[in-house]
């Protein structure tokens, strides 16, 4: 029986439940100097004098540095489209752009002794205007970048058509704003660095430590064989860890350059200034259709917030642009968008990374649309979904889905969470006039996983005592990669998973990798350990013919006894330890290499149903029930892949609901503590009902695609869905996310006149 | 989140506590459960001299009945009150309230006189105690002293004890048996300070309601009584709650953050006062 589908218990929790992991502070590094970042309480200034006499002469105190102090270059993002001209200096040089950046860096020998001497760095700021606003950012007339004479980082135009919205009998329009949230991982930033005989060691908290190693090469001007990253036990990343800020250059510079290891943990509160934000676009959408409930022409037009120095987040509207279409078959799609910098913290990936956002603005969309032509929105939903005879398909805007079966996802949630049932139960309540309105919400979702484009490294060798070691350039930061990659080798070769060992993670013990994000781990690096697997496979099928003298297509694996043997003659065999030992021999060992290159991006789908109930008297909001059909091709653990939804699906209601990071008009942060920002527990979750559903791709021999994302994409544009629903009754088309309890309260007085 | 340098002193008796006080001068701050305190120091918000640790003295986490009133040491965590069977027997109000405030590791941290002392308007028990008519016994270098809790909170996280005294004990009425009560917290996450609370008892008296009391968290710099509710209910039918109620917020002065604006905060009042009354007459 095949392993794969099982749900096998994470080999990784033992460890963790137990002994506990291993997080970058916790890696002993004996005489290490601690660094504490000196930040700027000011949104926009020029920076003045900055005093760190008094800082030197603190206690402990080995070095306090500022930028004139530090030979690393500034940071220009490499993404397509997206200007280099913005560049982001490790340490504020001249100007301050958002308040939480970094100005000066005081080492001393430990954490306390940093922390004290970092508040006696005295900094002149000169006051800047300050924007905050996205339209107003985009008007431009306060400049982040004077000498470049606009604050748009990217834009995405698009040949705009007069005629996009001819022959609509019906055309709505909406003005969404998909908040700024922060990723908020357990783990808060952390580095830890080593400069040990010319050879930098790095210890870092990221999803990426070969990117992470490139970085810090590029930074330092090093060689490759001089930088080793490692990420130990990575407590959450969710899109934003690449072990590339500013923080990090400059510790691993440090190490260098003091010829001490150095660390630094940053604090909560400046983890939710300093580590990315994700979302922050302002969506202006139209859509036009039929009255029959066709939908026939979309538009959307995205300003994304970009904070003060553009980096991923920047880029996000082009994911959201490919996406535009989403699972409609709408002929006219456009999708147009300016990102522009802003007094605030740089935006990045954030789990799901343009896709949230697009299924934000659609699904919105499609709702207006549905309430203006007085149908449920589950029947426009069902009229316009892309048939599953289409596929691959090719929208509008040029993106070319896999595999799906849309209509198949919401007939399956329709069924399944009692739809019709729902609606009669929300009119008895209605008619009641009851202070709790129900209202349901749906969404309908396609996304795009591994999409950006690279393979992924996998080495498997079968050593001389039976054991495999996997080595993958993956980079699990919670995801159970150990569990999932060693059920891949154990499904090929018949060895147990008690007999496989996963590597990651250490770029000396790993040759390259590209690291855990935009859902792609298992496409990609699964599908490496996989072949990796046929390869050593064919290799052992190939030696055991040899031995016996025996055709190797005759060869055949022992599910039960880690071993080949001739089909149908059990005993004409050997163990694959007897295999491994005699490949040594005749030095050829079991080993190879696999660098995997995928065909293209996958294309999961699914349906998601939110029951809310809506308090009208004090805009409080219940999430009763989350009803999530989610297809990401072939389930290899459904364990796992469970797992992987409730987070994503917990983050999505968080965004629906609760997180919103906030800045005051002068650009200071009023959502730096989780006393402030909303971070979501348990106590505001129900049970989730997840429905399996495995479409599998035809692009790779699994059937894989990815479903990291695909919470937060499906679900929190159902619960803002059903918040408005609860109160469509009163004439309500939108209400922005979070729906706060005075966000709410406010629209219902305002309905109520 | 390291907090500025601060010497640590132990106090093993209340008197103890007073004289170290004394010693160390306004600087000093008395530590209990920490979970006001240390936040704010970890945020080198508060930066005390000196930590005076009340912790660990013996006998000031009883609670028990005396001369018909409830008397609760100043030590008695949340959770103590959220178990009392005592509490939940005679005042069940203070046990529920106590059941709803932080986290289950907050409840078994926080205490009781911390919360008093901290004088946060957005406390649950502070608002509940208000509510209560209760007495604070705190003790000083001039000898021991009561302050009804309607005259300790004298502004935003400032009471009337003196830098020098230490808070003891909490005396609590016992309310009227056949009284009903009620606590609406209203709140974004089971874990948050409420955006606005209320807490109602009411003693029922000829079929109607005889006297009526309504506790309010986050209506002002203050944990603050609704006096003109309770005037309009004293001896009033029950029907007159709800026009009773739309009176929560006469003469409040909420502030306005990044969850509510004052004029939501007036109209969450209202609602939660008159939910509140109608669940206490439910349990007359």
């Amino acid at each position: 029986m095949s392993i794969l589908g099982t749900r096998v218990l994470r080999t990784e929790d033992p460890r963790f439940l137990t002994a506990g992991g291993t997080y970058v502070d916790d890696v002993p590094l004996a005489g290490a100097l601690h660094v504490a970042f000196v930040r700027s309480v000011v949104a926009h200034a020029r920076l003045g004098a900055i005093d760190t006499e008094e800082a030197r002469a603190a206690p402990g105190v080995v070095a306090v540095l500022t930028a004139a102090d530090v030979d690393i270059p500034a940071q220009a993002p490499e993404l397509p489209m997206v200007t280099r001209e913005m560049a982001r200096p490790v340490l504020a040089t001249g100007v301050v752009r958002f308040a939480g950046e970094a100005v000066a860096a005081v080492v001393a020998e430990t954490a306390a002794q940093a922390a004290d001497a970092a508040e006696l760095v005295g900094v002149d700021y000169d006051p800047l205007p300050v924007v905050v606003d996205l339209e107003e950012a985009a008007a431009g007339a306060v400049l982040l970048f004077p000498e470049v004479g606009t604050n748009v980082a990217m834009r995405l135009p698009f040949p705009l058509s007069d005629d996009l919205f001819d022959g609509c009998e019906v055309v709505v329009d909406g003005r969404f704003r998909n908040q700024r949230v922060a990723p908020a991982p357990m783990e808060p930033r952390a580095a830890a660095a080593r400069w040990e005989q010319g050879r930098l060691t790095v210890w870092s908290s990221t999803q990426q430590p070969h990117g992470t190693a490139a970085g810090l090469r590029e930074a330092l001007g090093l060689r490759p064989e001089e930088v080793r990253v490692i990420a130990p036990d990575v407590g959450g990343a969710f899109g934003a860890k690449d072990g590339k800020y500013p923080e990090d250059l400059v510790v691993a510079w440090l190490a260098r350059r003091l010829e001490r290891p150095v660390r630094w943990r940053e604090t909560r509160s400046e983890n939710m200034l300093g580590m990315g934000h994700g979302r922050a676009q302002l969506q202006t959408v139209r859509i036009g259709g039929a009255r029959d409930g066709r939908i026939l022409a979309l538009h959307i037009d995205v300003l994304q917030d970009c904070g003060a120095y553009p980096h991923i987040g920047a880029f996000l509207p082009f994911l959201t642009r490919i996406m535009a279409a989403w699972v409609y078959a709408i002929p006219r799609v456009e999708c147009t968008s300016r990102s522009v910098v802003t007094n605030t913290t740089s935006t990045m990936a954030y789990r799901g990374a343009g896709r949230p956002e697009a299924t934000a603005a659609v699904e919105r969309a499609v709702d207006l649309f549905a309430a203006e032509i007085g149908m449920d929105p589950a029947e426009v939903r069902r009229i316009n979904l892309v048939p599953v005879g289409a596929f691959p398909y090719t929208t509008p805007t040029g993106t070319v889905y896999d595999s799906g079966d849309y209509a198949a996802a919401l007939e399956r949630l329709i069924e399944v969470c009692g739809y019709a049932e729902l609606r009669e139960e929300q009119a008895r309540r209605r008619s009641a006039g009851d202070a709790v309105q129900m209202g349901l919400g749906l969404s309908v979702y396609v996304e795009i996983t591994n999409g950006v484009p690279g393979g992924e490294y996998a080495g498997l060798e079968v050593r001389g005592d039976g054991r495999v070691v996997v080595r993958s350039g993956t980079s699990p930061h919670g995801q159970g990669h150990a569990t999932a990659w060693a059920m891949l080798a154990s499904e090929r070769l018949g060895i147990p998973m008690d007999s496989i060992e996963v590597i990651f993670n250490d770029t000396d013990l790993v040759r390259s990798g590209v690291g855990t994000f935009g859902s792609r781990s298992l496409q990609v690096g699964g599908m490496a350990v996989d072949q990796a697997a046929v390869a050593v496979l064919d290799r052992g099928r190939r030696l055991l013919a040899e031995l016996l003298e025996a055709d190797p297509a005759d060869i055949v694996v022992d599910p039960a006894g880690a071993r080949l043997h001739v089909a149908g003659t059990p005993a004409a065999g050997r163990s694959w330890a007897e295999l491994a030992v005699a490949a040594q021999e005749r030095g050829d060992p079991l080993a190879v290499d696999v660098d995997f290159q995928p065909q293209g991006a996958t294309f999961p789908f699914g349906a998601h149903l939110a029951v809310v109930d809506v308090d009208t008297e004090t805009g409080g909001v219940v999430l009763r029930r989350l009803v999530a059909v989610d297809d990401a091709g072939r389930i290899v653990n459904p364990l796992l892949a469970e797992g992987q939804r409730h987070g994503g699906i917990a983050q999505g209601v968080a965004q629906a609901l609760l997180e919103e990071v906030l800045y005051d008009p002068d650009g200071n942060p009023v959502t730096s503590t989780f006393a402030d920002y909303g971070i979501i527990s348990a106590c505001e979750l129900p049970s989730f009902e997840l429905v399996p559903m495995e479409t599998p791709t035809p692009l790779n021999e699994l059937g894989v695609k990815g479903i990291g994302e695909s919470g937060t994409i499906g679900a929190g544009p159902a619960v803002q869905n059903a918040v408005v629903d609860a109160l469509s009754h009163l004439g309500i088309r939108h209400v922005d996310m979070p729906a706060t309890p005075q966000r709410v309260w406010t629209a219902v007085r305002e309905a109520r006149g | 989140m390291i907090p500025a340098a601060f010497e640590y002193r132990r106090a093993g008796s209340v008197e103890d506590a007073v004289a170290i006080l004394a010693e160390a001068g306004d600087d000093a701050k008395l530590l209990a459960g920490g979970h006001s305190l240390l936040p704010l120091m970890k945020l080198r918000l508060a930066r005390p001299s000196v930590l005076v640790d009340i912790g660990r003295i013996d006998g000031l986490r009883a609670i028990e009945e005396r001369g018909g009133r409830l008397a609760i040491g100043a030590l008695a965590r949340h959770h103590d009150l959220a178990t009392s069977a005592l509490l939940r027997d005679r005042c069940p109000l203070l046990a529920h309230a106590a059941g709803l405030v932080g986290d289950p590791q907050v409840r078994h941290r926080g205490t009781l006189g911390g919360s008093v002392v901290h004088a946060d308007p957005a406390s649950d028990l502070c608002a509940v105690l208000r509510c209560l008519d209760a007495e604070l016994v705190v003790r000083g270098p001039g000898g021991e002293r009561r302050l009804p809790v309607a005259d300790a909170f004298r502004g935003f996280l400032e009471t009337a004890l003196d830098p020098g005294e230490v808070l003891v004990e909490v005396l609590v009425p016992m309310p009227a048996a056949g009284h009903g009560w009620s606590y609406q917290k209203f709140t974004r996450r089971a874990l948050d300070w409420a955006i606005v609370g209320v807490a109602a008892v009411v003693e029922p008296a000829d079929g109607g309601i005889g006297r009526a009391a309504v506790g309010l968290v986050s209506m002002g710099p203050t944990p603050l009584r609704a006096a003109a509710v309770e005037d309009a209910l004293r001896g009033a039918p029950r029907s007159a709650v709800p026009a009773a109620a739309e009176l929560a917020a006469d003469g409040t002065e909420p502030s306005a953050d990044i969850h509510a604006e004052q004029d939501f905060r007036r109209h969450l009042s209202r609602v939660l006062t008159r939910r509140a009354l109608e669940q206490a007459l439910s349990r007359c």
